[in-house]
């Protein structure tokens, strides 16, 4: 490859957080100062292609330091990694964490999503961004949903430096916010993750039973309450005979398209083909989601646990966990669990002695919904767009780096682990027939406790919305997040199980359950979510790029109207949604309509 | 002589189009088995000399059991594959295609476009006055060739065919997200600071005219470009030893832009910026 480099130079302070990363640089072909020797030989190639995958963490480094992305710090990134300057700037400008401009250290992120914008982001934006002006350093991001919808409305800074700092300020006033965004430093602690599980404490919790009650810092109290039970008893039962538990148990994936994990691990482990690989996709933002947030702060060790047996029964030595980049707390806790795991051989060449190795990187996403969609995860951690494969091959045949992967969303993954402790059979006997196990549901909106809730499948909807005391005159509740649908207040006897949501024409999708009242105006959410696909689609096909645009449009145009003066957009909105679901490439395209169609037909809205 | 490589036999599938039993041979796309029976299905960023990247959907077909509609570019056939090209369904996603592409980018030099927007009954003007549109300026900064990507359907052919399917050198890639996506090339440059060597490859893909010669392009403005007009004429580039085919287009006795056949083994549509772009001494004339 004949790479052509630019003149910009980085900074020192560039060159510094690239060094960090990736060592000092070996040579002036990659990017050191030219000696004699470098006239004689070449080194890099492709070893150095071989490292594409560091492009992401490579920026990531860059604007966690500077706050921005330079051209002189982007092209020594590409020197140090052979990539062409071309296709690293296309994935810095990807993603909406990255700035390839000049801007303030501090970026205050206001969360204006659906939850945050029912609990008033719009007017807490307004006075932020009057007290935050120019000169004030720090740059007010609009941000879609930040995670933290239980305590609404939220807003994360980010200060650049060495080390980055953070703060989150939810729920956030006028006040708290500015303090995170002028002086993260000096922000008050969140509120521990328990604080987001109602429940907290229940005997009776499966998945949850550990948040609140042990120290997420800590290997022994994990170990002190059941932690690593279950691996045992993997190395116990084989590969084989894992596969053949977590089959019989019927689990099925809970990042929201509900596909029977037994069968995606068999899929994998049989490839001929090798290395395998794991990868958790802990890319959480589904707008109301924030489950896997709070197993990861509250409970981090048994994800560490979970991808280990996971990893074991598919043949894969190696595990990458995509975090989504909003989740600093997550990234802190899960960071130092590998690290405890790893130095008490939990992690590594021979794990617990049976002489298994495995290991587990993170990578932080930066920034991009559609980085959850499993291919374009695939792209984002080999350090190219986002953007989704087709399918087929699908990815137990051919995913990270062209190798048969497993790829499983942080939930799924964690129901393993009771799977193994209590058998495959007593784990069917919670739930209904067809969607078993315990569940986890993101109750926000319009409720007095708002949080995680953990629920055998098949408990109604009412049954939840009553444990996380829904408030008075309800309008709407939103199943699944902007990928999902509304359902009506008299329809509270939903069933909430995969089958049964689809029986009444909704989707379970990722565990959403917001709650809206009447003084939520429907056609401002709706815009909302058009607005939220707008900007999260990844441009690569056209039902998607221009289609949600189209609906952005129309629903803008009709958001004061009713009746005949909505009809003929809203049969425009039919049109452009069919297409959109028939023809868009993966998913995001396929559901952008989903909710607004659903608001239409079964709320009513614009009558 | 030429030797046209045969490749290994390839077993033949046997599934059904329309109804109508065909076979093709295995790796054949459902595009390919199509054409071959005769059936037309519109196509905008599928290109014969590229992997496809099933962009745009206008090709779309539906296949028995799949949930959605699928790329009839891409897919592979199957044996047994049930497979419905004119269906009411494939129908109006391939309408709405083309109204959101009409509707936002300029596709006044895309060939056939015209007859499908008529054929499908799409109406791109129903998205209202301001319905918003890509508003680029063309981008005149070398004397050989402008991007002009108001009229850029994102079809990704000419990043794949400056990239690892033809040309290795990596100056182009789609920058931004979403509707703001772009082609462009590190910092947005001009493509003078960029890594560019205008061997016109890209030129070659442009399914849309969004890439074009800055001959074909001044013309295009003066209102002198005529393709009625023109001649073609297929010859050998003298440059160096490779012998690359070039195709002349000459309007009035002079080379107005120049393309290579997509069917030569060798080259495939390749040029370089010499054969591409070197032909102004041919038409010096004392």
């Amino acid at each position: 490859m004949d790479l052509h480099f630019g003149d910009s130079k980085p900074t020192d302070e560039e060159r510094a957080a690239v060094d960090a990363l990736l060592g000092p640089p070996q040579s002036s072909w990659e990017g050191a100062d030219r000696s004699d020797a470098d006239l004689r030989w070449a080194r890099g190639g492709r070893e150095a292609r071989e490292r594409r995958d560091l492009l992401l963490p490579g920026l990531h480094a860059v604007n966690d330091r500077v706050g921005w992305i330079s051209e002189g710090a982007l092209d020594y990134l590409c020197r140090r990694l052979t990539v062409p300057p071309a296709e690293a700037y296309g994935v810095a400008t990807f993603y909406s964490m990255f700035s390839v401009k000049p801007r303030p250290a501090t970026v205050l992120h206001v969360c204006t999503d659906l939850a945050c914008a029912a609990a008033g982001a719009s007017e807490l934006c307004a006075g932020v961004e009057a007290r935050l002006g120019l000169g004030s350093g720090v740059s007010v991001e609009r941000s879609p949903c930040l995670g933290l919808c239980e305590r609404a409305p939220a807003a994360l800074a980010v200060k650049a430096g060495d080390p980055v700092r953070t703060a989150v300020s939810a729920p956030a006033t006028i006040e708290s916010a500015v303090l995170a965004g002028s002086a993260p430093d000096s922000a008050p602690e969140e509120p521990p993750a328990a604080m987001a599980v109602p429940q907290a404490g229940d005997p009776s919790l499966v998945l949850l039973s550990r948040v609140g009650v042990v120290d997420p810092t800590s290997l022994d109290d994990y170990r002190a309450h059941g932690g690593y039970t279950a691996l045992r008893q993997a190395f116990a039962l084989g590969p084989a005979g894992v596969i053949r538990e977590v089959t019989d148990a019927g689990l099925v994936g809970r990042g929201g398209a509900a596909f029977p994990t037994g069968r995606k691990w068999q899929a994998t482990a049989s490839q001929p083909d090798h290395p395998h690989y794991l990868v958790c996709n802990a890319d959480e933002s589904e707008p109301g989601t924030f489950k896997d947030r709070v197993i990861m702060e509250g409970d981090p060790y048994s994800l560490v646990e979970a991808m280990t047996v996971a990893a074991y029964a598919i043949g894969a030595h190696k595990g990458y966990l995509y975090l989504r980049g909003e989740y600093p707390r997550a990234l802190i806790r899960l960071e130092h669990a590998i690290d405890q795991a790893r130095a008490r051989g939990l992690l590594g060449d021979d794990i617990l002695g049976q002489g298994y190795a495995f290991d587990i990187e993170i990578r932080r996403g930066a920034g991009a919904y559609i980085c959850g969609e499993e291919t374009a995860l695939f792209n984002s951690i080999e350090g190219y767009r986002g953007e989704p494969r087709s399918k087929p091959p699908f990815p137990v045949e051919k995913g990270l780096f062209g190798k048969p992967t497993a790829e499983n969303n942080v939930e799924t993954l964690v129901n393993v682990l009771p799977i193994l402790t209590l058998g495959a059979q007593a784990y069917a006997a919670i739930g209904t027939g067809k969607s078993t196990g315990p569940k986890l549901f993101c109750v926000s909106g319009s409720a007095d406790r708002p949080g995680i809730y953990e629920l055998p499948f098949g408990a109604t909807l009412g049954e939840l919305l009553e444990l996380a005391g829904v408030r008075k005159r309800l309008r709407a509740v939103l199943l699944g997040g902007a990928a999902g649908g509304f359902v009506r207040p008299d329809e509270l006897d939903i069933p909430l199980t995969f089958e049964g949501t689809r029986e009444t024409g909704t989707t379970l999708g990722s565990g959403v359950v917001m709650a809206f009242d009447d003084t939520v105006p429907l056609p401002r959410l709706l815009l909302r979510i058009a607005e939220f696909f707008r900007d999260e689609s990844c441009g690569q096909c056209v039902p998607c790029r221009v289609g949600t645009v189209r609906q952005e449009e129309a629903l803008h145009r009709i958001v004061e109207r009713t009746g005949a003066d909505a009809a003929d957009d809203i049969a425009l909105l039919r049109e452009v949604g069919q297409a959109m679901r028939d023809a868009s490439i993966c998913g995001l395209g396929q559901t952008a309509w989903n909710a607004v169609e659903s608001a239409i037909d079964r709320l009513g809205a614009y009558e | 002589m030429t030797v046209t490589p045969l490749g290994i036999p390839r077993r033949l599938l046997e599934f059904t189009i329309d109804g109508e039993p065909v076979r093709a041979p295995e790796g054949s796309t459902i595009l390919d088995a199509c054409r071959s029976a005769g059936k037309d299905i519109p196509t905008l960023c599928q290109g014969d000399t590229l992997t496809p990247k099933n962009a745009c959907r206008v090709c779309v077909v539906e296949v028995e059991g799949s949930r959605t509609l699928v790329p009839a570019c891409s897919r592979k056939a199957e044996p047994g594959m049930e497979v419905r090209t004119d269906t009411e369904r494939a129908r109006h996603s391939r309408k709405i295609v083309l109204e959101l592409l009409a509707s936002s980018v300029d596709l006044s030099t895309t060939p056939q476009v015209a007859e499908w927007i008529k054929e499908y009954e799409a109406k791109p003007d129903r998205f209202g006055p301001d319905a918003a549109r890509l508003n680029e300026e063309p981008k005149i900064d070398n004397d050989l060739y402008v991007r002009d990507y108001d009229k850029c359907i994102l079809c990704y052919k000419c990043v794949d065919a400056c990239g690892d399917q033809w040309q290795n050198t990596f100056a182009i890639s789609v920058a931004g997200r979403g509707f703001d996506a772009r082609i462009a090339v590190e910092h947005d440059a001009p493509l003078t600071d960029s890594a560019c060597v205008y061997c016109g490859n890209c030129i070659e893909v442009c399914p849309t005219g969004a890439l074009s010669f800055k001959s074909e392009f001044d013309m295009r403005a003066a209102g002198t470009w005529d393709e009625s007009a023109q001649t073609e004429t297929t010859t050998v580039c003298a440059y160096c030893g490779v012998g690359c085919n070039l195709t002349l287009h000459v309007q009035d006795n002079e080379i107005v832009k120049v393309t290579s056949p997509h069917d030569n083994p060798v080259t495939h549509g390749n040029l370089c910026i010499k054969g591409r772009f070197g032909y102004q001494h041919v038409q010096n004339r004392g």
